[in-house]
C-alpha cells in the first residue's frame, strides 16, 4: 500500500488521459453529484457532501477539503456500458425488402462512441454492481458485444468509503464499505486536521502500470491503521441493515404477504427506483423510422417493470396492479436474482430509497415481511 | 456446454416468404427461406424465433413446421395486434428478419416408451405441431398417441386438412372440440379439458404436453391430476412478453425463470407452484 498526496489526483487524471482513456468522474451539476467526463481534478466536487435520507437528497459544503466526501448520486456507472438509449442496428428499405446496416460495434455507430473509459471514484457498492452487470450482459451464453468491448477496455479507480451515506446498507450486502477487488486502483481518502491524502492499492497489472507514474511513498503503519479505522467507522455508522439470512426463500415464500398491499398503497409506480438502480437491466427495443419510412433504427432503451406495458401480452398486462409490480421489482432484486445469477441483485447503495418520491425503503419492506412471517411461525409453534 | 455466440445476438437475418397459407380468418402460416441462400435450419420442437417486421417491431413466434424438413422455416401466427397484423400483409417474396431458435423443447425423446397426450388450446396447436411430427415419424417408439384440441369455433380449426388426415390414422387418436358451434358441426362442443377424462391413454405412463392460454393449462393440469397423471410427466409452454429472447431484457420473467431461455417449455414440477399465484 502506497501513500499518494492530493496533488497526485491531477497526475492520475493526466496519466489516464495520455493513455487515451475518457476520464469519467463525479461532478456537481444542477444540485446533484453525477458522473461525467472531466478534464482535470478541479472539476471534481471537492468539499461537497450529499445528505441523503429516504425520499430526500441535498448537496452541502463540507468542513474539510475531501475530494470524495460524497456517496452515490442519481446516476450510475452502468449508463456508460449499457446506455439508456442505444441504437442496436439500422435497417434500410430496398426494392426487394430491407438490408441491415451498422451493428452496435461498427465505427459509425453514433449513439455511443467506441471509447476507452476510465471510471474514477467508483464506490465499493458500485464496483460490485459492475460485476453484476457483467453477469447479465457478458457472462451468459449470449453476449452484448457493445457492453463487452467497453467493459474489457475500461479502467476502474475505486474509492473506499470512510463515511456512510444516509441510505446506505452495503455492509449488509457484503459489498462495502471496502472494495473487494474488481478495480485497477483503489483509493482510501484520509482527511484530518492537516491536508488530506490517499492510500493507494493496486488491483491489476493495468493498475500497477498506471500507479508507477504517480509520485508515492510506502504507507507507514499508522497511516494504514487510520485507513482501517476510517472504513470501520463507515461500517458502524451505517444507519440501515437488511437481514440477508434466508432472504431469498423468505420472499419467495411470502408472495401473498399483506405487506405488499401496504407498500402498494404508497408506491406511485413512477419507476424512479429502477432508473437509479445500478443493477436494474431491463430494456425494450423499438423501431424508430424516419419520415420517409426508408430507414428504421432499432433502438434499445431502458425499461422498467413498474410500467403496465412491461408485462403486456395480447389481452392485457400480466402485472396490472401496483402491488404485483412492486413485488416483482423487490422479489427480483432480493430473491430471484439469486436463482438467476447466483447473487443478490442489490448492492445496498441506497439510491432507490433516496430517490423514491414517497420514501419507500426496501429494507423496511423486507423487515416487515420477516417480522410478520416470524410471528405467524411463532404462533403456529405455540398452538 | 453453451458457447459464446460470436455474432451479435440481437441482429436478425433476412428471410423471404416463400408461401402464405390462410389457416383461419385470423391465422396464417408463413413458410420462410433465407434471403441469403442456404438453408439448414435446425430447431427442436417447442423452440421459437423472434420475427422482425420492417419498421414495426419484433415478436416471439413458435416454430410450427417439421423439425426434419430443414429447408424452410414455418410459423403459424394469429393476427392480434400491431406486429402480427403487419405480418399478415406479407406476400410471397416479402421479407422478415429472423433470430433464433431460442428456448427449451418438448420432451419428445424422454417420452419414448410411453403414451403421449398433446393438449392444445387455440393457437397453442402451432407450438405443439413439431413435437407431433417428431413423435409420428418415430411412431413405433411410443405407446398410445392422443391429440386433444380445443378452439373457439369450427371456422377457427387450424391445420384442418392435416387434422383430418391424422384422424384417419389408426395409430393416432384425434379429438377436436369447439367452444361454440353453428349448425353443420357434429363434433364436440365445450372446452378442451372436457376431453381429458375419457381420453384413451394410460395415466400411469402418459407424458402430457400442453400449450394454450394460461387458464386452459391450469384446468388441464387439474383434469390430468384427477386421472392420476404424475406431475413429473406434465409439460407446459408459457407465454410472456419478450423483447430479446436471450435473457437480457427482463420482460419474460416468471418468478425465478426467464421464459425465453429457461422455457418456454417447462416441466410442471418446475413452475407448478407459481401458476396459481396472482400476477406473477
Ligand atoms: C414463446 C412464445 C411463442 C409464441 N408463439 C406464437 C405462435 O406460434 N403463434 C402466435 O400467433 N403467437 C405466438 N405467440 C404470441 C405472440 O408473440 C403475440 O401474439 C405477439 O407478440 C403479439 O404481437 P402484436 O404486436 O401483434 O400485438 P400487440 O397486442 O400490438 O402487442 C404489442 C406488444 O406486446 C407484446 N405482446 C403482445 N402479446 C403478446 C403475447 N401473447 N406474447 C408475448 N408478447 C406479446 C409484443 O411485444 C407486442 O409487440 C408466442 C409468444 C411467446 C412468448
Ligand atoms: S435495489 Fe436499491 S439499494 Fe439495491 S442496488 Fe438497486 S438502487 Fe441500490
Ligand atoms: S418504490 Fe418509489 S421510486 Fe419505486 S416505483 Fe414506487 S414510488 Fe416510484
Ligand atoms: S425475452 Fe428478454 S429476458 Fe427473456
Amino acid at each position: 500500500m502506497e501513500r499518494i498526496e492530493y496533488s497526485a489526483i491531477e497526475t492520475l487524471l493526466q496519466v489516464l488521459k495520455r493513455r487515451d482513456y475518457v476520464t469519467l468522474a463525479p461532478i456537481l451539476r444542477e444540485g446533484a453529484i453525477i458522473y461525467d467526463e472531466v478534464e482535470n481534478a478541479s472539476q471534481l466536487p471537492r468539499a461537497f457532501v450529499d445528505v441523503q435520507a429516504a425520499g430526500s437528497y441535498r448537496v452541502e459544503r463540507r468542513e474539510d477539503n475531501a475530494y470524495f466526501g460524497h456517496h452515490v448520486g442519481p446516476t450510475t456507472w452502468k449508463k456508460f456500458l449499457f446506455p439508456p438509449l442505444f441504437e442496436l442496428f439500422r435497417v434500410i428499405r430496398t426494392a426487394s425488402g430491407f438490408r441491415i446496416e451498422g451493428d452496435a460495434n461498427s465505427e459509425n455507430h453514433d449513439t455511443v462512441p467506441q471509447h476507452k473509459y476510465a471510471f474514477i471514484g467508483v464506490r465499493p457498492c458500485d464496483v460490485q454492481a459492475l460485476a453484476l452487470n457483467d453477469k447479465v450482459f457478458q457472462n451468459g451464453p449470449y453476449v452484448d458485444r457493445a457492453y463487452k468491448v467497453r467493459r474489457e477496455s475500461m479502467f476502474v479507480v475505486a474509492v473506499n468509503c470512510t463515511e456512510a451515506g444516509g441510505t446506505c446498507f452495503c455492509d449488509s450486502m457484503g459489498t462495502g464499505p471496502k472494495a473487494n477487488g474488481g478495480y485497477d486502483l483503489c483509493l482510501t481518502e484520509l482527511t484530518g486536521d492537516d491536508e488530506g491524502f490517499f492510500l493507494l492499492e493496486v488491483g491489476s497489472e493495468r493498475g500497477a502500470d498506471v500507479a508507477k507514474e504517480l509520485p508515492s511513498r510506502p504507507a507507514d503503519p499508522s497511516e494504514r491503521e487510520r485507513a482501517v479505522e476510517a472504513i470501520q467507522r463507515a461500517r458502524t455508522s451505517m444507519g440501515r441493515t437488511l437481514q440477508t439470512d434466508r432472504l431469498r426463500e423468505m420472499l419467495a415464500d411470502n408472495l401473498d404477504h399483506p405487506e405488499w398491499d401496504n407498500v402498494a398503497r404508497r408506491c406511485l409506480t413512477c419507476a424512479n427506483c429502477t432508473m437509479v438502480c445500478p443493477t436494474c437491466f431491463c430494456s425494450t427495443v423499438e423501431d424508430v423510422t424516419d419520415l420517409t419510412g426508408a430507414t428504421a433504427r432499432r433502438v434499445r432503451t431502458w425499461d422498467s417493470c413498474f410500467t403496465l406495458e412491461f408485462s403486456y401480452i395480447h389481452g392485457g398486462s400480466i402485472r396490472s396492479t401496483p402491488k404485483s409490480r412492486y413485488r416483482q421489482w423487490m422479489t427480483h432484486k432480493l430473491s430471484r436474482w439469486v436463482d438467476q445469477f447466483g447473487e443478490y441483485g442489490c448492492v445496498g447503495c441506497g439510491r432507490c430509497i433516496t430517490w423514491c418520491p414517497v420514501g419507500i425503503d426496501l429494507t423496511e419492506v423486507a423487515r416487515a415481511i420477516r417480522e410478520r412471517q416470524h410471528s405467524s411461525i411463532t404462533l403456529q409453534e405455540e398452538v | 456446454m453453451e458457447t459464446i455466440r460470436d455474432v451479435d445476438p440481437m441482429i436478425p437475418k433476412p428471410f423471404r416468404v416463400q408461401q402464405v397459407r390462410q389457416e383461419t380468418p385470423d391465422t396464417f402460416t408463413l413458410e420462410l427461406v433465407s434471403a441469403n441462400g442456404g438453408g439448414d435450419f435446425r430447431f427442436a420442437p417447442g423452440q421459437f424465433n423472434m420475427l422482425y417486421v420492417f419498421g414495426v417491431g419484433e415478436i416471439p413466434i413458435s416454430i410450427s413446421g417439421n423439425p426434419d424438413a430443414r429447408r424452410s422455416l414455418v410459423h403459424t401466427t394469429r393476427a392480434v395486434g400491431t406486429v402480427t397484423k403487419a405480418m399478415r400483409k406479407l406476400r410471397r417474396g416479402g421479407m422478415l428478419g429472423v433470430r433464433g431458435p431460442y428456448g427449451t423443447q418438448w420432451p419428445v425423446e424422454e417420452a419414448e416408451g410411453n403414451d403421449v397426450v398433446f393438449v392444445a388450446g387455440g393457437i397453442g396447436l402451432a407450438p405443439l405441431r413439431p413435437a407431433m411430427y417428431r413423435v409420428l415419424s418415430h411412431r413405433e417408439k411410443y405407446g398410445k398417441v392422443v391429440l386433444l384440441y380445443g378452439t373457439r369455433s369450427p371456422s377457427d380449426i387450424l391445420y384442418r386438412k392435416e387434422l383430418e388426415h391424422w384422424r384417419a390414422r389408426f395409430d393416432l387418436e384425434v379429438f377436436v372440440t369447439v367452444d361454440r358451434a353453428q349448425r353443420p358441426w357434429r363434433g364436440n362442443v365445450g372446452v378442451v379439458t372436457n376431453l381429458i377424462p375419457k381420453a384413451p391413454f394410460d395415466p400411469s405412463s402418459v407424458v402430457a404436453m400442453v400449450c394454450g392460454p394460461e387458464v386452459m393449462m391450469r384446468f388441464t393440469v387439474l383434469e390430468l391430476e384427477k386421472r392420476g397423471v404424475q406431475h413429473s410427466n406434465i409439460y407446459l409452454s408459457m407465454e410472456r412478453n419478450m423483447k430479446c429472447g436471450i435473457g437480457q431484457c427482463g420482460h419474460c420473467q416468471f418468478g425465478p425463470e426467464f421464459v425465453c431461455k429457461d422455457g418456454p417449455v417447462f416441466p410442471y414440477t418446475r413452475i407448478g407452484h407459481l401458476l396459481p399465484k396472482w400476477e406473477i
